[in-house]
C-alpha cells in the first residue's frame, strides 16, 4: 500500500529502520550545496536592483518576448512529445517486431548526445539545402533560423523523457485489464481510452512535466537552429547569455528568476495533477 | 444457455494444454472445473469466455457456434482470479462500464444505467461502497464487485477463474455459501475453475475433474467422491490409503499374501485405493494386517500411521478410525476395507 517503507520522524521510538539522522542530514546539507545556496545566490543578486528597475528588465519588450518564446514553444513541443511519445512506448512495449532493441535504444539518444552537436546536425538537416530543408523549402516551410526550428529542437531533446517514464508503467499494466474490458463488451478504442489512458495518465503527467522542464531549460542545442533574432526566435537562457556577455549581471539574474519562477509554478501545478491523479489511482 | 465443446485442442508451443476435451454443460447449471495446476482448465474457461481460440474443435452456445463471435460479443460474463477492476473507477463506475461501452442505439439513459447498478451493488450486497475505489476494498469485496460487473450486461454464462484463490479461508468459506445461494436466485448457467477440491464438490452441481488436458471424470460431487473413474481422480480427490498389490485371475495379492477380495476387471500390477475413513480396524479378516507405528487422537476420530507389508517393502498408511477401539502404539491390527477400488498401473 501507499506509504510502505516511510518512516515517520522524530517518534523517539526505536526504529526498524535506523538512520533517519544520518540520511536526513546528508539529504539537507547535498540539496543546500547543490540547489538551495546557487538558487539563494541568483534571488541576492536580483536585490541589487530597485524594483523599479527589476519590473523594467523584465516587462521590456525583448525579455516579454524570449519568454514567451521559451516558455510557449517548450509547452507545445511537450505536449508533441505527450502525444508521439505515447504512440512510440505503445509500439515499443506491446509489439515484437525486428529491430525493436535497436529502436528502444535510439529513444535515448537525445539524452547522451551533446546538445551542440544535436544542435549543428539538426540545422544542418533543416537548412535551406539540407537533407529534409530543401523540401520542405520547396513547400514554402523555413524550418532553420525560424521558430519551428526551435519547436523541432525542443522535441527532439525531449522525446526521451515521455517515453522512459510512461514505459515501465504500461509494461507493468495488467493484460487482464484489457481482458475483462473486452468481455464487457468495450471495443479497442474504448478499451485504450477508457481503461489504458487513465491508468497511464500519472505516469504521462509526470514525462510531460520533465519535457518540459528540459525544454525550457534547453540552451545548446536550441540557439544553433534558432536564428537568434530578438523578439522573434530569441530564447530567454540565450537573452541571458547576452546579458552577462554584456556584463549586465542583475539584468540576467532578474530574467532568470522570472524564468524561475514561473518553472516551478508550472510544474507545481503538473504535481498537483499528478497527485490528483495518483490518489485517484490507489496503488496496490 | 447450454454449452457444447467438441474435441478442443490447444497447445502453447510444445505443450499441450488441452488434448480433446467433449463436455456439455447444461442450462442452468453450476459446473466446477477442477483439477491441479497445469490441467488446462482455466484455458478451457478462457476459450468458452473467446479470451483465448482453440486450435482445433468447436464451441457452441445453444447450438451456434461460438467462434465466429469475440470475447465481447458472447454475451459472457468473465470474473477473474485477480479480480482485474480498473482501478481508475469508483466500484459504481466499474460495474456500470458494461452498460456505458454499448453502442449508442442499445445503451441505456443514465437513470436505467443508475438504477441497474444500484440493484446489482444490492445483490453483492455492497451498495455502500459505491463511491470507494477498488484500492480501498479488501479481497472479498473486489471479488463481489468483480461478480457484480460481470453480472451487469446480463451474461448468458457466467465464468469464474479460481473465484475463490487469493482470499483467506474464513473469507472464501463465507463466499462459497454465498455464491451457491446467489446461483440459485439468478439462475444462470455458471462455471467456475478451481484446484481445491473441496471448493469444487461443495459449490458445484456437477464436477469436472481434469488432468494434463484431458477429462478424467465427469459427476455430481458424490460421484466423483464416491465411484472415481480413475487412479487420478482418487488420488486427488478425498483423502485416500494407496497399496500397491498384483491382480491374477480375479484374486488379488499384497506381496505374497493373498487378499480375501476380488477385482474382477483388471488384472497385473495394480493400487488398491480406500477412503481414510473406509478402512477399518477389526476382528475381520481379509488377508490384510499391518503394524501400529503412531495414534494421534482428536475429535471424534484416531488417526493411525500403520505399517503395511507388502512385497518385502513396508508402506505407510494413515487411516482414521472412531475412538471407541482404542488402538495402542506396537500392536499388529487387522485391517478391512469397507469400501474399495482396485485400478491397473
Amino acid at each position: 500500500m501507499r506509504g510502505s517503507g516511510v518512516v515517520t520522524a522524530g517518534s523517539g521510538r526505536r526504529n526498524t529502520l535506523p538512520g533517519f539522522g544520518l540520511t536526513m542530514g546528508l539529504t539537507l546539507t547535498w540539496l543546500s550545496v547543490i540547489i538551495l545556496i546557487p538558487l539563494a545566490g541568483l534571488f541576492l543578486k536580483t536585490f541589487e536592483l530597485s524594483f523599479a528597475e527589476f519590473a523594467n528588465i523584465v516587462t521590456s519588450r525583448r525579455t516579454l518576448n524570449a519568454l514567451k518564446i521559451s516558455f510557449g514553444l517548450a509547452f507545445g513541443a511537450a505536449l508533441v512529445n505527450l502525444v508521439m511519445g505515447s504512440i512510440v512506448v505503445w509500439a515499443l512495449v506491446r509489439y515484437r517486431f525486428p529491430g525493436r532493441r535497436i529502436f528502444d535504444a535510439i529513444v535515448d539518444i537525445p539524452f547522451a548526445l551533446p546538445t551542440a552537436v544535436a544542435g549543428i546536425a539538426l540545422t544542418s538537416l533543416f537548412a535551406q539545402k539540407g537533407w529534409l530543408g530543401a523540401p520542405l523549402a520547396e513547400l514554402g516551410i523555413k524550418v532553420a533560423f525560424t521558430p519551428l526550428g526551435i519547436f523541432i529542437a525542443m522535441i527532439f531533446i525531449g522525446i526521451p523523457f515521455v517515453v522512459r517514464t510512461v514505459q515501465p508503467v504500461l509494461i507493468d499494466l495488467d493484460p487482464e485489464i484489457e481482458e475483462a474490458a473486452a468481455s464487457l463488451g468495450a471495443n479497442r478504442w474504448q478499451t485504450i481510452w477508457r481503461v489504458i489512458l487513465p491508468s497511464l495518465i500519472p505516469a504521462l503527467l509526470t514525462g510531460f512535466a520533465l519535457a518540459f522542464a528540459r525544454a525550457v531549460g534547453e540552451y545548446g542545442s536550441v540557439i544553433f537552429i534558432a536564428g537568434n533574432l530578438p523578439n522573434v526566435s530569441e530564447i530567454a537562457p540565450l537573452l541571458i547569455v547576452i546579458r552577462l556577455s554584456e556584463f549586465r549581471y542583475a539584468d540576467a539574474t532578474a530574467i532568470a528568476v522570472v524564468m524561475l519562477i514561473v518553472a516551478f509554478l508550472i510544474i507545481l501545478v503538473v504535481n498537483r495533477l499528478q497527485y490528483w491523479a495518483q490518489t485517484r489511482i490507489p496503488v496496490h | 444457455m447450454t454449452i457444447e465443446l467438441t474435441n478442443i485442442t490447444k497447445n502453447f508451443g510444445a505443450f499441450a494444454a488441452l488434448d480433446g476435451v467433449d463436455l456439455k454443460i447444461a442450462d442452468g447449471e453450476l459446473l466446477a472445473l477442477l483439477g491441479p495446476s497445469g490441467s488446462g482448465k482455466t484455458t478451457l474457461l478462457r476459450i468458452i469466455a473467446g479470451l483465448d481460440w482453440p486450435d482445433g474443435g468447436d464451441v457452441s452456445f445453444d447450438g451456434e457456434n461460438a467462434l465466429k463471435r469475440g470475447a465481447g460479443e458472447r454475451q459472457v460474463g468473465f470474473v477473474f482470479q485477480h479480480y482485474a477492476l480498473f482501478r481508475h473507477m469508483t466500484v459504481f463506475e466499474n460495474v456500470a462500464f458494461g452498460l456505458r461501452v454499448k453502442p449508442r442505439a442499445i445503451r441505456k439513459d443514465e437513470a436505467s444505467i443508475r438504477a441497474r447498478v444500484k440493484e446489482l451493488l444490492d445483490l453483492v450486497q455492497l451498495d455502500w461502497l459505491a463511491d470507494r475505489y477498488p484500492g480501498q476494498l479488501s479481497g472479498g469485496q473486489r471479488q463481489r464487485i468483480a461478480l457484480a460487473r460481470a453480472l451487469a450486461t446480463e451474461p448468458r454464462i457466467l465464468l469464474l477463474d479460481e473465484p475463490f484463490g487469493a482470499l483467506d479461508a474464513k473469507v472464501r468459506k463465507e463466499l462459497r455459501r454465498w455464491l451457491r445461494s446467489l446461483h440459485e436466485e439468478i439462475n444462470v448457467t455458471s462455471v467456475f475453475v478451481t484446484h481445491d477440491q473441496e471448493e469444487a464438490l461443495e459449490v458445484a452441481n456437477r464436477v469436472v475433474v481434469m488432468d494434463k488436458g484431458k477429462i478424467e471424470q465427469v459427476g455430481t460431487p458424490g460421484e466423483v467422491y464416491d465411484y472415481p473413474a480413475t487412479a487420478f481422480v482418487h488420488g486427488f480427490i478425498g483423502e485416500s490409503v494407496v497399496l500397491p498389490v498384483n491382480v491374477a485371475e480375479g484374486r488379488v495379492w499384497i506381496g505374497d499374501q493373498p487378499l480375501n477380495i476380488t477385482a474382477p476387471n483388471v488384472g497385473g500390477p495394480s493400487k488398491l485405493y480406500v477412503r481414510r475413513h473406509d478402512m477399518q480396524v477389526g476382528s475381520e479378516s481379509i488377508g490384510l494386517r499391518g503394524a501400529v507405528r503412531h495414534v494421534r487422537s482428536f475429535g471424534a476420530i484416531q488417526r493411525a500411521d500403520i505399517a503395511v507389508c507388502a512385497g518385502g517393502n513396508e508402506t505407510l498408511i494413515e487411516i482414521d478410525t472412531p475412538r471407541d477401539h482404542a488402538l495402542r502404539t506396537g500392536e499388529t491390527v487387522e485391517l478391512h476395507p469397507r469400501r474399495f477400488r482396485i485400478f491397473a498401473d
